[in-house]
């Protein structure tokens, strides 16, 4: 219970305080590129996911007999053929999803978030909290994969995973499943986070002087 | 002749790498604060990916395909387009410090970029020769240079507006390039 205690910080911290695309403003070719539609989108952001998670845990078991002047080398290889073992099995099982990813998906090896977090986290940490810590932000990812997917889905196309969910007479803003449309939109949505993560920081600021207060009385 | 053109018009304007297919976006936004600094970095991204493109090429057709191997196509072009942009640099910085000094960090930034492992890849996917990946290679480069370029000289202009606090910084970045990609959009029916 303790271990868990310990390692959910690592792991939530991915989710919203170091978001990988809204805070970190990393990996942001895919984010624009095939969040067209929800489906695409969930399944990009479940790649990802395996990819950073098994490439943590394989950096930080590695990381003790890797000579430190050739580890990024080592980690490129490493994250290539977790990236063919993930394109492999969509091509065998879900073939239409890996059409519709096409070239992303094999470019989902120079994620700057998958090499950063090997570099930053994995090769200084334990294998159990290179997982923890990859697996957040694999699913800090998703999320920020699915909100964008489903803003443009709705506003673009008017439906949301293939069901129409609007009004019938609906007429679709087709700029938003356009690529200027992703552009804006992430503009916005940067902007938004930055918005709720100063004013939590004030929030906390302001808490901690009234404990400082009670303190002293 | 024709054909050339076409490839190379729609790779510099039509379908622009960083405004419509979203290749290359790091360097994109980390770079275009600076003007001089994108004209450097435009003219290292052409020629490191003409070069790459050829390389990867050779490789494909010449080593891949005859071994049956074109499943291990995205690791090779990894460590290939990795090993030759480091290759790249420790010559330059031999044998022209001059010219390492201008270009030297944006070498080490690109390494390993999607936009120059994306060329070699659409390549041999869309099985072209080799003359034409070296005009779409050009091409692409050319069309991230113009994009950058473009970018750097809006968000020089950008210093004197009054942008609202949390757009600051990334955010209006991003819907300026909204807006050039809007634009870009007005090209694609040229072709």
């Amino acid at each position: 219970m303790d271990k868990l205690k310990e390692l959910w910080p690592i792991y939530s911290k991915g989710l919203m305080a170091e978001n990988p695309i809204f805070i970190l403003a990393l990996s942001l070719c895919p984010a624009l590129a095939v969040t067209t539609t929800v489906v695409n989108g969930l399944t990009m952001g479940l790649t990802v996911t395996f990819v950073i998670t098994s490439n943590n845990v394989v950096v930080s078991i590695v990381r003790s007999f890797v000579n430190p002047k050739v580890r990024v080398p080592v980690y490129i290889t490493s994250i290539a053929t977790i990236v063919t073992v993930a394109q492999l099995v969509l091509q065998a099982y879900f073939p239409h999803l890996y059409q519709a990813l096409g070239i992303y998906l094999a470019l989902v090896v120079v994620f700057a978030i998958i090499l950063a977090r090997a570099e930053v986290f994995a090769s200084k940490n334990g294998p159990l909290r290179s997982f923890a810590d990859g697996f957040g932000m694999g699913c800090g990812f998703t999320l920020a994969m699915l909100i964008i997917s489903a803003i443009r889905e709705v506003i673009g196309s008017g439906t949301l995973l293939g069901q129409p969910v609007l009004w019938a007479g609906y007429d679709p803003m087709l700029m938003m499943v356009l690529p200027p449309g992703a552009f804006i939109l992430i503009g916005y949505l940067v902007a938004a986070c930055k918005t709720w993560n100063a004013k939590r920081e004030r929030e906390a600021a302001v808490r901690e002087r009234e404990q400082e207060k009670g303190a002293e009385s | 002749m024709a054909e050339y053109l076409t490839l190379f018009i729609g790779a510099v304007i039509i379908n622009n790498f960083v405004l419509t297919k979203f290749l290359g976006l790091c360097i994109f936004f980390g770079i275009s604060k600076n003007l001089s600094a994108s004209v450097g970095m435009g003219m290292a991204v052409t020629s490191v990916m003409t070069m790459s493109s050829i390389l990867a090429w050779i490789v494909y057709f010449f080593v891949l395909e005859p071994l049956g191997v074109t499943f291990l196509t995205t690791i090779v072009f990894v460590v290939l387009t990795a090993s030759f942009v480091q290759l790249l640099e420790l010559v330059i910085k031999k044998q022209a410090p001059a010219l390492y000094n201008m270009w030297g960090i944006y070498l080490l930034l690109i390494a390993t970029n999607c936009i120059v492992l994306a060329v070699p890849l659409l390549n041999v996917e869309s099985n072209y020769s080799l003359l034409k990946s070296i005009v779409f290679a050009i091409g692409s480069g050319l069309g991230f240079a113009v994009a950058i370029i473009l970018m750097a000289s809006l968000r020089e202009k950008l210093v004197y507006a009054d942008v609202p606090k949390p757009l600051q910084g990334i955010g209006i970045a991003f819907i300026l390039a909204g807006m050039l990609s809007l634009a870009f959009l007005g090209f694609s029916g040229m072709l």
